[in-house]
């Protein structure tokens, strides 16, 4: 019995180990005074994060405009993407727990759909459709439609295809739990619908507004694969960290991961504390 | 359904989202793609109806080898992710207690929150020849020389495991979690061994789960991109790379189509043979993730 159960602990622990391992190295990495981020360990530097490239060849990163541009990028896609989820996601959250119209069941299995395409053929399927449209568009109006070519806004595109399913999901399991009579009692006393859903609803609403818009702002800002097939000349954070990671980095990207986890710890954080508000 | 204009009008606007959202970026890109692979080119910007991008794959051996190649590896990961996170599950579902469950479950959570390319970039410090553990081997003489752990099947399948891990140990933990003391108790009452109850009983009870995180970590892991090509180097072999390089660096967007639709078809056939095999339908596997 004891035994088992320490051979069990120990390969929680081992487990635990196998975990964090990988995001450790990166941090530690990102203060290695080296120009490639691997040991032996040469002293400690912040060259990495505010360097010049005077002292290690390569800029840091709060300096590269490479890894600047790619942040910024990033925000430009996922701030979209964010507002635009939580938005849609509330009017689909609507549909599915309040309006009752034939075909229902359908429509709501078609918004789970999403999940399960691959995200490298969501791209694609997105990326070839978008250009046939922008091909016939062209012709027809005889401008350019660059918006439709693979870009930025393509790229918002293809990641609100399947965020959306996910923001939905997060404001429809809040709308179930909302207690009608409080709507009711509203109109009773006289408030406009445009009232109740200003002072009601939303209000009640809110914590998982917050909790979708988060989790959308980070699925955006980590997607990869879909991203992948619909970026043009300006790319984001993950697709400028893969091109470095296929040549060969500088730790110039530990120190931008250690930002990355950073701001993600950041925004769990805030995620974690409006679920338990919402308990 | 016969309803007042007003309300029509309302139901209408409430819907226009969703049928935009699933028209413009799901329903239709994926009938562009199926008619895309079904075009061969006849001769420059010319096009016509054609099996030919399905036939090029049965009979160039890279295409269908890199094809069943990531079949075999996704669920083999998948077996490999469940047998690694069951132990772990069933502590978090079954042992701990108070904090130290909520810890656990929370320390698991976190590395799944950062950026997948994070994740691979401190697996390609710690394998590669220059990277930690050879530096380790090396400092403590096990090893005469460096050793590269990259760019071999090992460390892709090592890679997509870590990345799969969380969404098999939460569905099973949940699983877990419902089952009734009682009934463990009663089954090592009634002299059944620690093996004989795990099988008989836990095992069983948590087959929801089990369906559930195999399903999820096999269609991560099948369209994983970003691990196998970094881990893997050349050898990674992954068969979104191929659809990339159609796309993307071939410029062969027909060719690309077919593939897209051939990874398409083998996912949904591999999630519903499990189901099938197991015994359990999409709809309780998806509320039990």
């Amino acid at each position: 019995m004891n035994r088992l159960s320490l051979a069990w602990k120990l390969y929680i622990a081992a487990f635990y180990l196998f975990l964090f391992a990988p995001l450790l190295v990166v941090a530690i990495f990102a203060f290695n005074a080296s120009p490639f981020p691997s040991p032996p360990w040469r002293g400690f530097t912040l060259e990495w994060f505010t360097g010049s490239g005077a002292v290690t060849g390569k800029p840091g990163v709060l300096v590269d405009p490479i890894w600047l541009d790619s942040i910024g990028n990033s925000f430009r896609v996922a701030i979209p993407v964010a507002l635009l989820a939580v938005l849609l996601g509330t009017v689909n959250a609507w549909v599915l727990e309040r309006a009752e119209f034939r075909g229902k069941t359908f429509v709501a299995m078609m918004m789970l759909w999403p999940l399960v395409i691959p995200g490298v053929v969501l791209g694609i399927s997105i990326l070839a459709f978008f250009s046939r449209m922008a091909n016939g568009l062209e012709d027809w109006l005889q401008t350019d439609l660059d918006f439709l070519r693979p870009g930025l806004p393509l790229v918002v595109l293809g990641q609100l295809s399947f965020i959306l399913t996910i923001a939905t999901l997060i404001i429809a399991a809040r709308l179930r739990k909302f207690d009608r009579s409080l709507e009711e009692a509203a109109f009773d006393l006289g408030a406009s619908r445009a009232r109740v859903l200003r002072t009601v609803t939303l209000p009640f609403l809110s914590p998982a507004l917050i909790g979708a818009g988060l989790v959308a702002l980070l699925m955006s800002f980590e997607n990869f694969n879909t991203t992948l097939m619909l970026v043009g000349s300006e790319s984001p954070l993950p697709i400028t960290m893969y091109g470095q990671m296929r040549e060969g980095a500088s730790p110039a990207i530990n120190a931008v991961s250690l930002l990355l986890m950073l701001g993600v710890g950041g925004i769990a954080s805030v995620f974690a504390l409006t679920s338990k508000a919402e308990r | 359904m016969t309803a007042k204009p007003a309300q029509r009008l309302t139901l209408f606007l409430l819907l226009a989202p969703a049928v935009l959202w699933l028209g413009l970026l799901i329903v239709l890109p994926h009938v562009e793609i199926l008619v895309l692979s079904f075009s061969e080119r006849v001769a420059p910007r010319v096009y016509a109806f054609g099996l030919g991008n399905y036939l090029e794959f049965f009979t160039e051996p890279l295409y269908w080898r890199t094809f069943a190649r990531t079949a075999f590896m996704s669920i083999l990961v998948t077996a490999l992710t469940l047998v690694l996170a069951f132990p772990i599950a069933l502590y978090i579902a079954r042992v701990a207690q108070g904090r130290l469950k909520a810890m656990l479950l929370l320390l698991c959570l976190l590395p799944f929150w950062v950026s997948e390319l994070v994740r691979t970039l401190g697996w390609m410090i710690l394998l590669r020849e220059t990277g930690v553990i050879s530096y380790v081997l090396l400092a403590t003489g096990l090893t005469e020389q460096r050793v590269e752990f990259l760019y071999n099947d090992g460390a892709v399948i090592l890679g997509l495991v870590y990345g799969g891990l969380l969404f098999m140990i939460v569905p099973l933990a949940n699983a877990l979690e419902s089952l009734e003391p009682a009934i463990v108790e009663a089954g090592y009452d009634l002299g059944g061994s620690r093996w004989t109850v795990l099988r008989r009983i836990v095992i069983p009870h948590a087959m929801p789960g089990i369906v559930a995180g195999s399903i999820i970590v096999f269609m991560l892991t099948i369209g994983n991109f970003a691990t196998p090509v970094l881990l893997g180097g050349k050898n990674g072999l992954w068969f979104t790379e191929q659809i990339y390089a159609q796309f993307i660096t071939r410029f062969n967007w027909p060719q690309g189509a077919a593939f897209g639709m051939l990874l398409l078809l083998l996912s949904s056939a591999i999630v519903w043979l499990g189901l099938r095999l197991t015994g359990q339908s999409l709809g309780t596997t998806l509320k039990q993730a």
